[in-house]
């Protein structure tokens, strides 16, 4: 499939008091044309940064690009300038944010917010643009647009708000869609709708996703290939089932077995030990050492490199590596994995599931 | 809304109604009346002066007979000045002190508003310590010494514009107009910026931005008016300070303002001067306090204005 999106090598910096934070560390994706790819990790972990950075929405005197690329369409990101960047964000790319209730201006009429990006980025009059506006209001699932046109934010409640910002994100129907946690600050039946509207829109106008998360449960219901995130890296990126029935870093088994399961009979949920590196100093070799019952003496020493797992599955881990000791994930992880067929546990069929 | 304004100018009455009360029996409580701070009457003859002019009479008894004069639209007559009713009298000094008062708010708040917006957008940068320095000098040095210094440079040294008096039209008025500028200034430009720093954080500016708006769309299309209500909070309070700092203006620019007025009548206890006139300035800043609640609404759609019941 075509690559719409290449991020290579990024590294990022943030300029704070305390010194340079290595927010971003050498990250590497490929966006394809019309997928979901979740990006999922604990917070600080560098997920909302690397999509800031594709939309260069951070602050400009404190952050700094010190290395890589972000190729769109041939495009190099990170080289545009403002005026450029301008015009591509809201037409090619646009993005949808995590708190609905904060992320409309509350002293602007919503139809006049939606119109925006339309006028422009579209050469449109405005008569058109509302018209386009009230088409998108209804595409999204709100009821009498034309009334709502002249309201403000606050007549509306946290789902359609989120609607709302979903429509300013569709206006000039985007080629890449970044979605940061859009449903995190919903409750649970609000989010379920807003994830079936989004995986129904991408059906019509084909855009491709990058779905910013950590819920786990939401990555299992809209991604084709997830990403793993942890101190400024990506450590395992792969499709949705060889990371959630074959994970092979031991962050990934963390993530897996920190999730709330009904299968299991166990009582007690586990959580990764520890807090996430400081970025600040960051550790010389795998940034989840520390955190690691699975750890080795090199990743002290040394960052794991990306061991191929099959054409669309990687892991940085260097327990992968030809003479790393075999090791027993946790008990949790090999359940899931005895249900995938390319892996070593697998059982056969009468699993279930698979 | 109706209904809103229905109940506040009801509120607007009785707030009216008790500064005058207040003000009447402060005023009555400070030593010596307008016969005796003025003549040197000996004691038999003041108390013929006081009968007279119903001084004699017990406090609460004037006070009634004020509150209905009040309630008929009749302020009474000066006593410092032969056969002048007090209405004549501040409506005549009314003109140059609106003239300042309005000039001096219109240009600081506008100045502010500009250097508020430039220190935000250009965060720690020189034009941010510049704005700020500007601000503190604003606040810290009182408008008189600042009326001083421009008369000796302006109007001494240079000679472009008239020292003091209130005989050069309008070019009389620009010099004291700077001089009461300087504190809305000083205020608005740091509230502006205070609130520009902390909109142009927030979500919704993010999201503007990501909607490929320019900065200059993001700083007056979205942050602007988001960042507008402290500001307006602050106008009543500022619109009373152009009254107060206008007393001394006048007293240094010598211009014939109901503020030199006042200051005059308080030391020669003209009292129905110091009544009319108080209430004619608490008049003025109940109206703007109502304005400003009207603004709120208009500036910010969540300020809902309801008549409390609902």
């Amino acid at each position: 499939m075509e690559k719409i999106l290449e991020v290579k090598d990024l590294e990022l910096s943030f300029h704070t008091f305390a010194g340079e934070v290595k927010a971003i560390r050498g990250v590497n994706f490929d966006l394809l044309k019309g997928e979901t790819l979740a990006i999922v990790g604990e917070s600080g972990s560098g997920k909302s940064v690397t999509t800031k950075s594709i939309m260069r929405l951070l602050p400009e005197h404190s952050s700094e690009f010190k290395n890589g690329e972000i190729l769109f369409n041939g495009k190099d990101l990170t080289k545009l300038t403002d005026k450029e960047m301008q015009k591509i964000r809201g037409k090619d790319i646009s993005m949808i944010f995590q708190d609905p209730m904060t992320s409309l201006n509350p002293t602007m009429p919503i139809g006049k917010q939606i119109m925006e990006p339309i006028l422009k980025h579209r050469k449109v009059s405005k008569s058109e643009a509302r018209k386009v506006s009230i088409d998108l209001l209804r595409l999204v699932g709100m009821p009498k647009p034309e009334a709502r046109m002249k309201q403000y934010p606050h007549q509306f409640s946290g789902g359609q708000r989120q609607r709302i910002v979903i429509a300013i994100a569709l206006a000039c129907n985007p080629q890449i869609l970044i979605a940061d946690e859009p449903t995190t600050a919903l409750d649970v039946t609000i989010q379920a709708q807003i994830l079936e509207l989004m995986k129904d829109l991408q059906k019509k106008i084909d855009t491709s996703i990058i779905f910013i998360t950590h819920d786990l449960g939401v990555v299992a219901n809209v991604a084709d290939r997830v990403a793993v995130m942890y101190g400024g890296r990506i450590v395992e990126i792969g499709t949705v089932d060889e990371i959630f029935y074959n994970p092979q870093h031991p962050y990934t088994w963390g993530l897996l077995s920190s999730m709330p399961s009904l299968d299991t009979a166990e009582e007690k949920l586990y959580a990764i030990p520890g807090t996430p590196p400081d970025l600040l100093h960051p550790p010389k070799g795998d940034a989840f050492a520390l955190r690691s019952d699975y750890a080795l003496k090199i990743d002290l020493e040394e960052a794991p490199p990306f061991f191929k797992i099959s054409d669309t599955h990687y892991a940085a881990t260097w327990l992968l590596h030809p003479n790393a000791p075999q090791v027993e994930p946790p008990v949790a992880i090999v359940e899931r994995m005895k249900k995938y067929p390319g892996s070593r546990y697998y059982e056969g069929t009468e699993g279930g599931a698979y | 809304m109706a209904k809103y304004i229905t109940r506040r100018v009801i509120y607007m009455f009785i707030t009216f109604f008790l500064i005058a009360t207040a003000t009447f029996f402060l005023m009555k409580a400070l030593p010596g009346s307008p016969i005796s701070s003025a003549s040197k009457l000996s004691p038999s003859q003041l108390a013929i002066v006081e009968a007279k002019y119903g001084l004699d009479e017990p406090v609460p008894v004037q006070y009634g007979k004020y509150m209905l004069n009040l309630a008929k639209g009749d302020l009474g007559n000066s006593f410092q000045f032969k056969n002048a009713s007090v209405t004549e009298l501040i409506v005549k000094r009314l003109g140059p002190s609106f003239i300042l008062g309005s000039q001096g708010l219109i240009l600081g708040v506008t100045i502010g508003i500009m250097l508020g917006m430039i220190a935000a957008l250009r965060q720690n940068t020189i034009w941010d310590y510049g704005s700020t320095l500007i601000a503190i000098v604003g606040i810290s040095i009182p408008s008189f010494v600042f009326a001083t210094f421009l008369q000796y440079w302006l109007g001494v040294k240079w000679g472009i514009l008239p020292v003091a008096l209130w005989k050069d039209g309008w070019l009389s008025s620009v010099m004291p107009s700077i001089a009461l500028a300087m504190g809305p200034l000083a205020t608005a430009s740091r509230f502006i910026r205070t609130e520009m720093v902390e909109v142009l954080s927030s979500d919704y500016i993010t999201l503007a931005k990501s909607k490929g708006a320019s900065g200059f769309e993001v700083a007056f299309k979205h942050a602007f008016r988001n960042a507008l209500i402290p500001l307006v909070t602050v106008l009543g309070p500022l619109a009373a300070g152009l009254l107060t700092g206008s007393l001394v203006i006048e007293q240094i620019f010598a211009i014939p303002g109901i503020g030199e007025q006042f200051v005059k009548s308080i030391m020669s206890n003209d009292y129905s001067i110091i009544m009319g006139t108080t209430l004619f300035f608490s008049a003025f800043l109940i109206v703007v306090i109502f304005v400003v609640d009207i603004l709120y609404g208009i500036i910010d759609p969540r300020i809902r204005l309801s008549g409390g019941n609902n």
